[in-house]
């Protein structure tokens, strides 16, 4: 007997992105009526995830999996996409990209990464990739008659039908080479021996590295950042990025898990790649958005060093680290949407000359945020970047820890340059005032959250760590 | 004559994917043709899919393939609209065009 309460959220989500379809379809000028549904649905989705059950349990011939780590991933996709949405409705409208299929469509990539991390089998894992993926593709260019939009929409969508090609290409050979698409199965038949499942682990892995844009599959991101509208980065830069390392992980957990030194290099590599091009390649951007592409491209590289030490506590690191990405990236992109100038919203970086003078508390906000960002303690990028560490040097992985330590004062750098820039230089362009409640609450939590996290630092890792624990 | 065995289809699958790849990367003439050859990598892979569903005697992978079909039909709609919003804008779908964004 299938038991549907595990798959009971999912129901939900799908049943109601019908519903306000339906809304959006037969009434007119909806875009405010299905923005507050779909809130109410992302909350209630929470709910529903928060009080299921935690126990480890097996759906549909165990292609479906609900664990402690699948729901509390659910409820960190479900809760930054809520901030996501809140933060950016005032620009939205501004910028004319207020359509009611906006909403819809981050619901249905929500639905996609719910799939993704609790996929037990690589259909339905596959599937679940292809449901957000798409989703995506759209979101990117939402602003269609912007040029830039819609560029990076195509850039977006042949990279990343590519990565999906090769993805595919890889579970192919695994299916074929294991005889099963189920990860338990998989998990038994893989051993070092097997070269031919050995080679589909590589494309698997590029096809994954592609999802959270880590070097050398990065070459998207920096475009896609600027050319989408502001509102959207924010999305990408913080949400597909979870389901993407909880995908990792479930993959280096569940099936690779007896073929780890193979698949630990590659990782190794991934990790320091993106480590050094996030620091390097971000110096001379003058667009703000492109130079939170290339950090968090940085970020990854430090999210996957955790996860290149093959070990449970390494894991947990990693999580603690992308809970506080995302809240700095989302009380970062939530600054942007505070910054107009003559009526249209800037990203150059010289705008901001200056503006601790005429906006004294936004100035402060970016100071606090890229602080953290640059890992400065007492701030919450501190912490993350200190418990990455130390499960790195625990596994003895000394190289990762050195290239780390150098990457995080190289990158220090360019994310000082922006302060010095907002509190230093002489104001250039006279910046509009904005009173944005909602966005301005946004920023006001991250920055609380980050300053305060050094208080009480063991709760983050007191919620992680049981996930783990098995 | 010679048994058409496993190796065979997956050395057709593996040279229709590597044609697939190539063809994204060594054409700098039409974003149509990058849309075709995605189409064909996808190909490759229900090759590889059905070749071991068949030697295997599992039924799974034929199943996968019937998936990969839909998202396929999925991904060429998404993309097709994309190069039309794409066209209107910039008036042109040549590969070297789309260079609006650099760095």
């Amino acid at each position: 007997m299938t038991n549907l309460e595990v798959i009971f959220p999912e129901i939900f989500l799908t049943l109601s992105i019908f519903v306000v379809l339906m809304v959006g379809v037969f009434l007119k000028n909806t875009y405010s009526l299905v923005n507050k549904i779909c809130v109410l649905i992302i909350i209630c989705t929470g709910f529903l995830v928060f009080y299921s059950n935690e126990t480890l349990e097996k759906i549909f011939l165990d292609s479906f999996i609900r664990d402690k780590f699948s729901n509390f991933i659910k409820i960190l996709i479900l809760i930054s996409s809520l901030f996501v949405l809140f933060a950016s409705q005032n620009f939205i409208k501004d910028m004319k990209i207020s359509k009611f299929e906006y909403p819809i469509l981050v619901l249905l990539s929500i639905l996609g990464m719910f799939f993704m991390v609790s996929s037990n089998d690589l259909i339905l894992f596959y599937l679940g990739l292809e449901l957000q993926s798409l989703a995506l593709y759209i979101l990117a260019s939402i602003d269609r008659n912007n040029i830039k939009s819609t560029e990076s929409g195509m850039k977006y969508f042949v990279l990343s039908a590519l990565s999906s090609g090769l993805l595919l290409y890889g579970c192919s050979l695994l299916y074929g080479f294991t005889g099963s698409t189920n990860f338990d199965v998989i998990q038994m038949e893989l051993n070092s021996d097997n070269i031919g499942a050995l080679f589909s682990i590589v494309f698997i892995l590029v096809g994954l590295a592609f999802k959270v844009s880590a070097v050398p599959f990065h070459m998207w991101t920096p475009d896609v950042y600027e050319g989408s509208p502001t509102s959207v980065t924010n999305f990408f830069a913080v949400v597909p990025k979870i389901a993407g390392i909880a995908v990792i992980i479930r993959f280096m957990d569940i099936p690779f898990k007896n073929i780890l030194s193979e698949w630990q290099l590659i990782v190794i590599f991934l990790s320091i790649a993106s480590m050094i091009l996030g620091a390097v390649a971000a110096i001379g951007q003058q667009n703000i958005k492109r130079l939170l592409a290339y950090s968090s491209i940085g970020h990854i590289g430090y999210v996957l060093a955790g996860i290149a030490t093959g070990q449970q506590n390494g894991y947990a690191s990693s999580l603690v680290y992308l809970v506080i990405y995302v809240v700095m990236n989302i009380g970062a992109f939530s600054c942007l949407y505070l910054l107009k100038f003559n009526g249209s919203y800037t990203e150059k970086i010289n705008d901001l000359a200056g503006i601790s003078k005429s906006k004294p508390i936004l100035a402060f906000s970016f100071l606090i945020i890229f602080f953290s960002l640059a890992g400065i303690p007492p701030l919450g990028g501190f912490f993350a970047k200190f418990y990455v560490f130390i499960s790195v040097i625990k596994s003895e992985l000394y190289t990762l820890a050195v290239v780390g330590l150098v990457t995080t004062v190289i990158s220090a750098f360019y994310y000082l340059k922006v302060i010095k820039i907002i509190y230093f230089d002489e104001e250039q362009t006279k910046l509009d005032q904005i009173k944005n409640l909602q966005t301005s609450s946004i920023i006001f939590i991250s920055c609380l959250l980050l300053i305060s996290y050094f208080i009480y630092p063991s709760v983050l890792n007191n919620i992680i760590e049981p996930i783990f624990m098995n | 004559m010679i048994e058409v065995g496993l190796g065979h289809y997956l050395s057709l699958g593996a040279i229709i994917f590597f044609l697939g790849t190539l063809g994204i990367f060594l054409n700098r003439k039409n974003v149509i043709v990058i849309l075709m050859s995605i189409e064909l990598i996808l190909l490759a892979v229900n090759i590889n899919l059905i070749s071991f569903s068949i030697f295997s005697g599992d039924i799974l992978g034929q199943i996968f393939t019937m998936l990969t079909l839909t998202v396929a039909a999925a991904e060429a709609a998404i993309g097709l609209a994309i190069i039309v919003v794409y066209f209107r804008n910039r008036g042109s779908i040549r590969v070297e065009d789309i260079n609006e964004m650099k760095g």
